[in-house]
């Protein structure tokens, strides 16, 4: 633990530090900021528009938050075929397919989710945007943090959201000539379609308590 | 902003040379551009990473790693699986390391479920750790003799690693998929014996280290091929999400170990962070040795004061995660490992991103190779040390 600044890293109090995060975003894109939630002493998730998208990498950086840890996206639409466990013959079972989008909000199905760190903070940011369903398009982010570049090839691919700007969205796992978004919550887990998963009933003892009614299902 | 710039000037140099490369195939009695291919199955790559490389002479002009060949889409399966049958999954993803990607999903669900290991399953959790970092590392430092023609630290590395496989594999009963760790602490106690044996190995490893120092670092032949070849500048490191000794050799003081607090017993114990300036694959391979000799060090420190207490918290026999989302990185052995995992409230995850070292650490291959000669490749992808399973996922 010979850390030159730990010590001020600890006098400053987690949640003002982020909410201080928050604030000077704000104050660098404006509006743009649409929600924002601070977990004191855990994370930051910021919910910006999408055609701000590029515009808060770039603030965010210019704020020193200038390592790129990881660019994503979430589908928050719940699987039409839950878990891959019901009885293929048996009629299906009725499901709650409202889409609830999760910290910081949101209206669409599917939402962009990047981080980025501050380096001598060490405090990252979670930002999030919507991404309309008819036209899934953001702007890339390559031209301000180039390793942006695979994870935008990667999520292209998963997703099916385009990035405008990109120089080569090729696909990375995937041959070219493959049909849909693995990651797409419509998208079928194939091998569970065919072939039942039975570990959902595996559960095993807990070590040095025998005794199954410890601890209720909650 | 210098990073774009320096950035720029590459991006120019590279477009320069292909345009010159262009423009010689009209050029009568010119070299002429061609395209290599290196792997998917070879002995220099790690697995099976395919890098195809566009080569004026002997000089690179453009390449590109083909991945894919490795894609286990564990971000979909862990979808369809409870969170106590997702460490299985992951400890699959870093094979050399495993253990060490147990540990930040499991934190994610303890984050979630705010419930924390008691400390003597924290422990545990940090000297197995430790030890999936030495087991990984070692066996990096040993192959790196073979990338430069030299077969006998391969050997030791072999012989040494078994020795730390064997203690894994004694507390935990896996040698590579140890699937050890549980949501409120581990599986099991350690086993007797476990902690002269461990303190004995941690000699044998120190040893280990002097004689990869003595035998590779000093030697002539592998710091000409290593010193000043694939330098990678701080804010391009940062740029690229570089983690783990490749940014720390770009002189970047970080690691995860010491810069964030999770319910582990790094900050119990006194081991430095080492960096280099240099950012070339000397400094890079230079890190790592160090930090072996430091995770030694831990292990060491930590098997003296391990708490007694049991090694499990009470949690619910059957595990449901309250909704929300939660991110936890820590410092692998190949950099930083984290899952951002959101939950419904339901008994396996809703979505799970799985943010790999290596992935971002190969990333910047392209921009890496531009310009560097063909028998440079072998060495800079040796210093830059992926994991084929880690880049795939």
């Amino acid at each position: 633990m010979t850390s030159p600044d730990s010590s001020t890293i600890a006098e400053i109090p987690g949640d003002t530090l982020r909410e201080r995060i928050v604030d000077d975003l704000r104050s660098k894109i404006g509006t743009d900021l649409l929600d924002s939630l601070v977990k004191p002493g855990n994370d930051v998730w910021v919910r910006v528009a999408t055609s701000a998208w590029k515009t808060t990498g770039q603030a965010l950086r210019e704020l020193g938050f200038d390592y790129f840890c990881f660019l994503s996206a979430i589908d928050w639409m719940p699987s039409p075929y839950g878990k891959g466990e019901d009885d293929p013959t048996a009629p299906p079972p009725e499901r709650d397919d409202t889409i609830r989008q999760g910290y910081a909000g949101g209206s669409t199905r599917i939402q962009m989710l990047a981080r980025l760190v501050h380096p001598t903070l060490h405090v990252g940011v979670n930002i999030k945007c919507d991404v309309p369903d008819e036209d899934a398009t953001v702007d890339s982010w390559v031209s301000v943090f180039a390793g942006a570049n695979w994870h935008e090839r990667e999520t292209h691919e998963m997703f099916g959201i385009s990035f405008s700007g990109h120089p080569d969205l090729r696909n990375m796992y995937l041959p070219t000539e493959f049909e849909g978004h693995p990651l797409r919550k419509d998208f079928p887990l194939l091998a569970r379609m065919v072939k039942p998963w039975p570990g959902i009933v595996d559960v095993e003892p807990l070590p040095g308590g025998g005794d199954d009614e410890e601890g209720d299902e909650s | 902003m210098t990073s774009t710039e320096s950035l720029l000037d590459r991006k120019q140099m590279a477009y320069i040379a292909s345009q010159a490369a262009d423009a010689r195939l009209n050029v009568e009695l010119e070299t002429e551009g061609m395209t290599l291919n290196i792997g998917p199955q070879h002995p220099a790559t790690h697995g099976t990473l395919r890098i195809i490389a566009r080569l004026d002479g002997e000089q690179v002009i453009w390449a590109e790693p083909s991945c894919g060949y490795m894609h286990r889409g564990y971000e979909k399966l862990t979808e369809v699986r409870t969170y106590p049958q997702v460490t299985a999954l992951v400890n699959r993803i870093d094979w050399l390391g495993s253990f060490a990607n147990e540990v930040p999903f499991i934190l994610a669900a303890e984050k979630l479920m705010e419930v924390e290991a008691p400390p003597r399953a924290q422990w545990i959790r940090t000297i197995l750790f430790e030890l999936s970092r030495i087991a990984n590392v070692s066996l990096f430092l040993g192959d790196l003799g073979v990338q430069m023609g030299a077969i006998t630290p391969v050997f030791m590395a072999f012989r040494d690693r078994e020795y730390v496989l064997n203690l894994i594999e004694g507390a935990t009963g896996g040698r590579f998929h140890p699937n050890f760790d549980r949501i409120g602490g581990l599986k099991d106690d350690l086993p007797e014996g476990f902690i002269d044996e461990t303190r004995a190995v941690m000699k044998k490893l120190r040893n280990f280290c002097d004689e990869i120092e003595n035998l590779l670092f000093g030697n002539e032949i592998f710091q000409s091929r290593t010193r000043g070849i694939g330098i990678i500048p701080r804010d391009v490191a940062m740029q690229y999400g570089l983690s783990g000794a490749n940014l720390r050799a770009s002189g970047v003081d970080w690691d995860l170990r010491r810069d964030q607090s999770l319910p582990m017993a790094w900050d119990k114990v006194d081991w430095n962070v080492w960096t280099h300036p240099d950012g070339d694959s000397f400094a890079r391979c230079w890190v790592r040795l160090q930090e072996v000799r430091e995770s030694t060090r831990i292990v060491d420190q930590l098997l003296e004061g391990i708490p007694s207490g049991p090694v499990m918290a009470k949690v619910p026999r059957i595990i449901k995660v309250p909704e929300g989302e939660a991110w936890v990185s820590t410092e692998n052995p190949l950099g930083e490992m984290g899952y951002y995992v959101v939950s419904k409230g339901d008994l396996g995850p809703f979505r799970t991103k799985i943010r790999s070292a290596s992935f971002n650490n190969i990333s910047i291959v392209p921009w890496l190779l531009k310009g560097v000669y063909v028998p440079d490749i072998i060495t800079i992808l040796a210093s830059l040390y992926f994991i084929l399973g880690d880049i795939d996922r």
